[in-house]
């Protein structure tokens, strides 16, 4: 693990701001949770809950012109972003008003407007495309940048390989940010890969950093300094960081997989509650984390009532997007 | 109005569509440096440079991954997939991404890509340098796939396909990148999904695109002396047909024959002829028939590709049968 700044270095509203952040994602997986157990939420869904640390850390180094692109498991990339609360429960609910007009769901959530160019729905397809992305910052030079979300089971996924090499040979603007939470669906990743993420890097030339991903502080201090790096021109970097995946894979998998010792000591890992830790150290207040979560809470009950007051997509309307509308001439 | 050659045709289109719109690049295997396997984008990365124009590691899913990306984010891509039958290898990027993109994200944002690739036998290149997978690609809400038969269209429809808001599969043909054909510089823009009557005619309709409307025009030659008249309808782009322009010939010829050179099972002809035994019915008086190749890959040996490809006999034969 890289060294983390002192926390005291932190100014206390930034530590707050994560703290928001963070929460933010959690609560709204926590409230997707128990509305999809309600019959709400239609489909799959793939939660990041315990995963908060990676979205936050990596967006918060990041500029709204920037784009990512990610995957299955993508709730936090896109809330953390910038995607607009109610239009993401409005969607996730399968929604005329959201921001995909109910199309797409929990694994397509895109917003082009903050530079989200989706969610995806197959494993590893979201890297090439940010790969693409940069070279559109690059041929356009426009200051951007590229992310590419990804976890630890798409390491095995050829495009993957094939998306360093070539993002490598073209010095591409992309920031590559594996999510390695140890799980590649049902398997333990040890049993699906047999090399890791940074050395694969390496043998492309592509320099990586490792940091805690359940470290919102250190996760943001290195995306920091890669993305400075990456906006200098100097080319594609990794990013691992290790996390944990306290949900199944899919919400209603029963995990029987897992050993009961590594469920049981997940709430060790959690970046919140680390985060909670440190905000206590610092004499913040009580009351103004109590003032966030009130915040966080109000929002979120305000985005399930939208969700709930949305209308069921138009099908006409789906259907004349399947291509542009071209002006008669 | 001067001959062009095909490959030289298509190569005047990007050329064109380089130069009125800094957004388009274009990348692929060997074709900046080399300029491409068949010499279509000769000259280019002289002309325009290495930003935009970029030889690729041979990695065919994430060449076309990037292109859905780099459309998505502003450019114009136009990528090359050697021969057609490496798409096999890119199909996520064209059916789950480039085909989907706008429909699933609400219309948000369009996928402004063309994939160029050569499809068909006739050079002996085998089973898997010479296929004609277009039908799969006609079968994605999403995409479109313009098959252009002679060097006039081919240049014409690439530049309508490079402006095309949507993912674009343009289909050439590799056994006709040297076939010569009339080029007028000033010719009007084809709108993607107009069908073209390359040749009149009253007494049997052949449909078809690509290189096989060569072959049906030269079965009609071959039986105008016999007095039965046959009318070619070129459909230039699969996905949309012109539905309108089949109908129509139908409707004066009563007698239809659909040709490809892809397999003809589950082929482009199956939904052309469904569609007009439903929507034309009244008008036939014979069984539409299908020519195409037979159920099988395509062999190696000049001899056996010789009998494997749809010829003007084949027409012919076919013709007969719907006359008799």
């Amino acid at each position: 693990m890289s060294p983390t700044k002192s926390d005291n270095s932190v100014p206390i509203s930034q530590l707050l701001e994560f703290y928001e952040r963070m929460l933010l994602v959690r609560e709204a997986e926590n409230r997707l949770s128990k509305l999809f157990a309600d019959g709400e939420v239609p489909g799959f869904i793939h939660l990041s809950v315990g995963q908060e640390a990676v979205c936050v850390g990596v967006t918060s180094a990041l500029e709204t012109r920037d784009t990512l692109a990610s995957n299955h498991r993508g709730h936090g990339h896109a809330l953390s972003k910038g995607v607009e609360l109610n239009s993401f429960f409005l969607e996730v609910m399968g929604k005329e008003e959201g921001i995909c007009g109910g199309r797409g769901g929990s694994m397509h959530v895109a917003d082009m407007s903050v530079g989200m160019l989706g969610a995806n729905g197959i494993v590893g397809a979201g890297i090439p495309l940010a790969v693409g992305s940069a070279l559109a910052h690059q041929v356009q030079e426009n200051g951007a940048i590229a992310v590419a979300f990804f976890g630890d089971g798409a390491l095995a996924e050829g495009v993957l390989h094939e998306s360093f090499n070539l993002a490598a040979l073209w010095k591409l603007p992309i920031l590559f940010v594996c999510e390695n939470n140890g799980w590649s669906e049902f398997s333990p990743t040890g049993r699906q890969f047999n090399a890791n993420v940074r050395e694969l890097a390496g043998v492309f030339g592509i320099p990586s950093a490792f940091v805690d991903g359940d470290d919102v502080l250190a996760v943001n201090e290195a995306a920091s300094e890669l993305v400075t790096a990456i906006r200098a021109g100097e080319g594609p970097y990794v990013l691992e960081c290790v996390t944990h995946r306290v949900r199944g894979h899919f919400e209603g998998d029963p995990q029987k997989y897992r050993a009961e010792s590594e469920i049981n000591s997940l709430p060790d890992h959690d970046p919140i509650t680390k985060l909670e830790t440190i905000i206590s150290k610092r004499r913040i207040p009580k009351k103004e984390v109590v003032a966030i979560r009130g915040t966080i809470e109000a929002r979120i009950n305000a985005a399930v009532e939208a969700g709930r007051g949305g209308n069921a997509p138009d099908f006409s309307r789906a259907k004349a997007d399947v291509y542009t509308a071209v002006e008669e001439v | 109005m001067a001959d062009v050659r095909y490959a030289k045709a298509v190569n005047m289109a990007l050329d064109d569509a380089m130069a009125a719109d800094p957004a388009v690049v274009l990348f692929g295997e060997d074709i900046a440096e080399a300029g491409g396997p068949f010499g279509v984008t000769r000259g280019l990365l002289e002309k325009y440079g290495d930003r935009r124009v970029r030889d690729t590691p041979i990695s065919e899913a994430t060449i076309v991954g990037a292109a859905v990306g780099a459309a998505m984010s502003g450019l114009k891509p136009v990528v090359e997939i050697m021969f057609m039958d490496f798409v096999t290898i890119a199909m996520d990027a064209m059916v789950n991404q480039a085909a989907k993109a706008r429909f699933m994200f609400g219309g948000q944002c369009s996928v402004p890509l063309v994939l160029r690739t050569p499809h068909g036998g006739g050079v002996n290149a085998g089973p898997q340098h010479s296929q004609c997978l277009e039908a799969w690609f006609a079968h994605i809400p999403g995409l479109k796939v313009v098959v252009p038969s002679n060097p006039s269209d081919a240049n014409r429809l690439l530049k309508s396909a490079i402006m095309d808001p949507d993912p674009v599969v343009f289909v050439e043909n590799k056994a006709m990148y040297s076939l010569k054909g009339e080029f007028d510089d000033a010719s009007e823009t084809i709108v993607i999904g107009t069908a073209h009557v390359a040749r009149s005619g009253d007494d049997v309709t052949i449909v078809s695109y690509g290189a096989a409307v060569n072959t049906a025009l030269q079965a009609a030659e071959t039986l105008a002396p016999r007095d039965i008249s046959v009318e070619v309808v070129d459909l230039r782009s699969i996905q949309p047909w012109d539905e309108a322009t089949v109908l129509a010939s139908l409707a004066r010829t009563h007698r239809l024959i659909v040709l490809h050179e892809a397999v003809t099972a589950f082929g482009v002809g199956a939904e052309i002829v469904a569609r007009m035994s439903d929507i034309g019915f009244d008008e036939l008086d014979a069984p539409i028939k299908r020519v195409g190749a037979p159920f099988m890959p395509t062999p190696f040996a000049k001899s056996l590709e010789n009998q494997y490809l749809p010829n003007a006999k084949d027409v012919i034969a076919a013709v007969e049968q719907v006359l008799a």
